[in-house]
């Protein structure tokens, strides 16, 4: 008679499960199930407030001044969708534990007792254990932050919008048109944009063009003295790179530095002005970053170089090849495609190399007609409008086209590597 | 006869390059090693070897009454010091946890951390400095290593994972068949294992906050709090030339130590960001 009658436990289980826990206890996992109920009850309970301020303050972010501070506001506004996909993932969770050990109720399977669910606990709970304090921490340094950059765009925030003067207000896509309808604004943005592209691929390709060479130089077979010329080579990259581009700046400085009162000087040319005229300031950069840059890439071509079998080149010589067409057809092509994916990072780093740009002129000299100075790159000139102009809203919107930017290149870079099809990703 | 002179020639090029790139490399060092002994706060003589050195710039940087240089490094010792243990646990947690366990959200998650790594770490910079400002908090060293760290784990993650995933998994096995916990075998077999690419993440994340500018000069406020890289840029920006010696000795003593530290190090560094870059 037993085995006639049908149960319905995995259906009903999952219709009590609307209250966490619920369905558990239904299930006869009592332990489970208390604690599914406490975790519900606790997260409304402590929850309630910041999810009822929160959803209000993004959508309305504040109406009444003092009291409504827009910024906290908007914050709250995250944390409360944060919390919300948090809390959806758990019921979502809760539901499907109901069922399934509904169903197998259902089948005549044995459910594991205390005991046993807590060895599943252990079994199952120790990745999520494991990536707990990475994920939290990712949550409120990383992730809300870019949150609060995305929506930020969206927003007047600046200057003359700010507590406890004035409310913030949402106002759309009205920044990224300012970006490309205002003059001072889409002539700045023209600009800076141009001069960033031709700093990444003028400073990257020298300091790449100059490593490689180096490198392939040095590595000659009958060259002595290999060990020590490889020491100072590499030295620009063993001092940390704030204390050089400060040192440059001093090298520069017009009135005390060396290569004006020095080196211009005994040459018989009169002093030039690098730091106050954007296109000798700009030569100076490309310089100081080739400086900086190559030893990296000349480290690490030696390393490729290095491990090149010696018969490739003797079958070269065999068959005739001089030594351009054994560089051309065999070293070339092989220290690319060792190094291509760092070749590439290379670019988006210098695309971003705030230090360099600041630390030698601040971005200057300034330059009339826009609100950029003559060498800032887009995220030197973002640090500007944050920092000293207090332009948030329009910093924010700045922001996220070069993350765009970044973001394509980067995946296009990482669709060819290798790395993420063995995960099955892209 | 040709072939020889063809070489004598290509060599003595080859030696024309280095000296050339020798000057270039060495000047500005010796320039501010001479600036360091300079007599006075500004540089006004061209010669590179000051006529009257004088070791009283590293006596100011060494008086804690007259200079925060001493502090200055503390901090950044501090603070790159706790960075780099703190994001090596994180990440080899989180990197483990990836590279060996079937987990909800483990596909997601490895996806987001992808995604994550190719935004920017400025992307923040505003987020940072509009909460930092608005809540008046944050001039605190442990705000800025949370900061570092946090942004440390998608990008090493990836990176130690790619290592770990190369480990193979019957060592794991083998030793859950002797009866070893989960705990047990991370610490004891995986770990031990996984020293050269913990290296290199450790050296990273040393690296990073030691000679991280933007992030520090938005969150540190006050002079106490600064790191050396804050710090050595407010000495010479505040009037410049006019400490500009001073400054000079302060570089001096962070580009020597660091430099021979690196230079011992240099070639486990480049096979490491090789392998790494190689393998993803």
């Amino acid at each position: 008679m037993e085995k006639v009658k049908k149960t319905n436990h995995g259906k009903v289980a999952v219709t009590l499960s609307v209250i966490p826990g619920l369905g558990q206890i239904y299930n006869r996992q009592f332990l489970k199930g208390i604690v599914f109920l406490i975790l519900t009850f606790s997260f409304i309970v402590v929850f309630k407030d910041i999810l009822n301020i929160g959803y209000w303050g993004i959508v309305t972010l504040g109406e009444e001044l003092p009291r409504d501070n827009s910024i906290f506001l908007l914050v709250y506004g995250i944390i409360a969708i944060l919390l919300t996909i948090f809390g959806l993932g758990f019921f979502l969770f809760n539901l499907r534990d109901a069922y399934k050990n509904g169903k197998k109720r259902d089948l005549g399977i044995p459910l594991s007792t205390i005991k046993g669910q807590y060895h599943t606990l252990i079994n199952e709970g120790f990745p999520y254990l494991m990536i707990t304090p990475g994920f939290f921490l990712l949550i409120f340094v990383v992730i809300l932050p870019i949150i609060f950059v995305l929506l930020l765009s969206f927003t007047n925030y600046n200057l003359y919008h700010q507590w406890p003067a004035k409310l913030v207000d949402w106002v759309g896509i009205e920044n990224y048109l300012k970006l490309f309808t205002l003059d001072i604004w889409r002539n700045t943005f023209i600009n800076v944009f141009s001069w960033t592209i031709i700093w990444t691929f003028g400073a990257t390709t020298f300091q790449i063009a100059l490593g490689v060479f180096l490198a392939v130089l040095i590595n000659q077979k009958d060259l002595k003295g290999k060990a020590i010329i490889r020491t100072i080579l590499i030295l620009p990259w063993a001092v940390p790179a704030f204390v050089s581009i400060l040192i440059f700046a001093g090298l520069f400085n017009e009135s005390f530095g060396a290569i004006n009162t020095t080196i211009l000087h005994a040459l018989g040319i009169g002093p030039i002005p690098w730091m106050t005229e954007a296109a000798w300031t700009r030569i100076a950069l490309i310089f100081i970053q080739t400086w900086l840059g190559f030893p990296f890439i000349f480290a690490m071509v030696t390393g490729v170089l290095q491990a090149i079998p010696e018969e490739l080149y003797e079958a070269a010589t065999i068959d005739g090849a001089n030594m351009w067409q054994k560089f051309r057809h065999i070293t070339f092509p092989l220290i690319l495609f060792a190094t291509a994916p760092i070749l590439i990072t290379q670019y988006t780093f210098n695309f971003n190399n705030f230090n360099i740009i600041y630390l030698f002129n601040t971005g200057g000299p300034a330059i009339s007609g826009q609100n950029a100075g003559g060498t800032d790159i887009l995220i030197s000139w973002i640090y500007n409008l944050t920092v000293t102009k207090q332009e948030y809203g329009m910093a924010a919107a700045i922001t996220l086209i070069l993350s765009t930017v970044v973001i394509l290149v980067s995946l296009w870079q990482f669709r060819k590597t290798n790395a993420f099809k063995e995960e099955d990703i892209m | 006869m040709s072939i020889k002179r063809q070489k004598i020639i290509r060599l003595s090029l080859t030696y024309l390059v280095v000296m050339i790139m020798a000057v270039i490399i060495i000047y500005p060092i010796l320039w501010v090693i001479g600036a360091s002994m300079t007599p006075g706060t500004s540089l006004s003589s061209s010669s590179l070897i000051p006529k009257n050195p004088t070791w009283e710039h590293f006596k100011t940087i060494f008086n804690l009454e007259k200079s925060n240089y001493l502090i200055w490094y503390w901090n950044t010792l501090k603070i790159s010091l706790i960075t780099m243990v703190s994001s090596v646990i994180v990440i080899s947690f989180t990197a483990y946890a990836f590279s060996r366990y079937q987990f909800i959200g483990r596909k997601h998650g490895l996806v987001t951390f992808l995604m994550l790594q190719m935004i920017p770490n400025f992307a923040a910079l505003i987020a940072i400095f509009v909460l930092a400002r608005a809540a008046d908090l944050l001039d605190t060293h442990a705000g800025l290593i949370l900061i570092y760290v946090g942004g440390a784990i998608p990008m090493n993650t990836w990176l130690m994972k790619g290592y770990l995933d190369s480990i193979p998994k019957e060592l794991d096995e083998s030793a859950r068949m002797d009866g070893a916990g989960h705990m047990r075998i991370f610490i004891q077999i995986i770990m031990p294992l996984a020293k050269p690419i913990i290296a290199v993440v450790a050296l990273f994340n040393f690296i990073t906050p030691f000679t991280d500018f933007i992030l520090a000069k938005v969150i540190l406020r006050s002079p106490e709090k600064y790191t050396l890289a804050v710090g050595l840029y407010d000495l010479v920006s505040r009037q410049y030339g006019s400490e500009f010696t001073t400054f000079a000795a302060g570089s001096v003593l962070i580009a020597i130590p660091i430099s021979i530290l690196f230079l011992s190090f240099q070639k486990y560094f480049v096979t490491g960001l090789t392998a790494g870059g190689v393998k993803g």
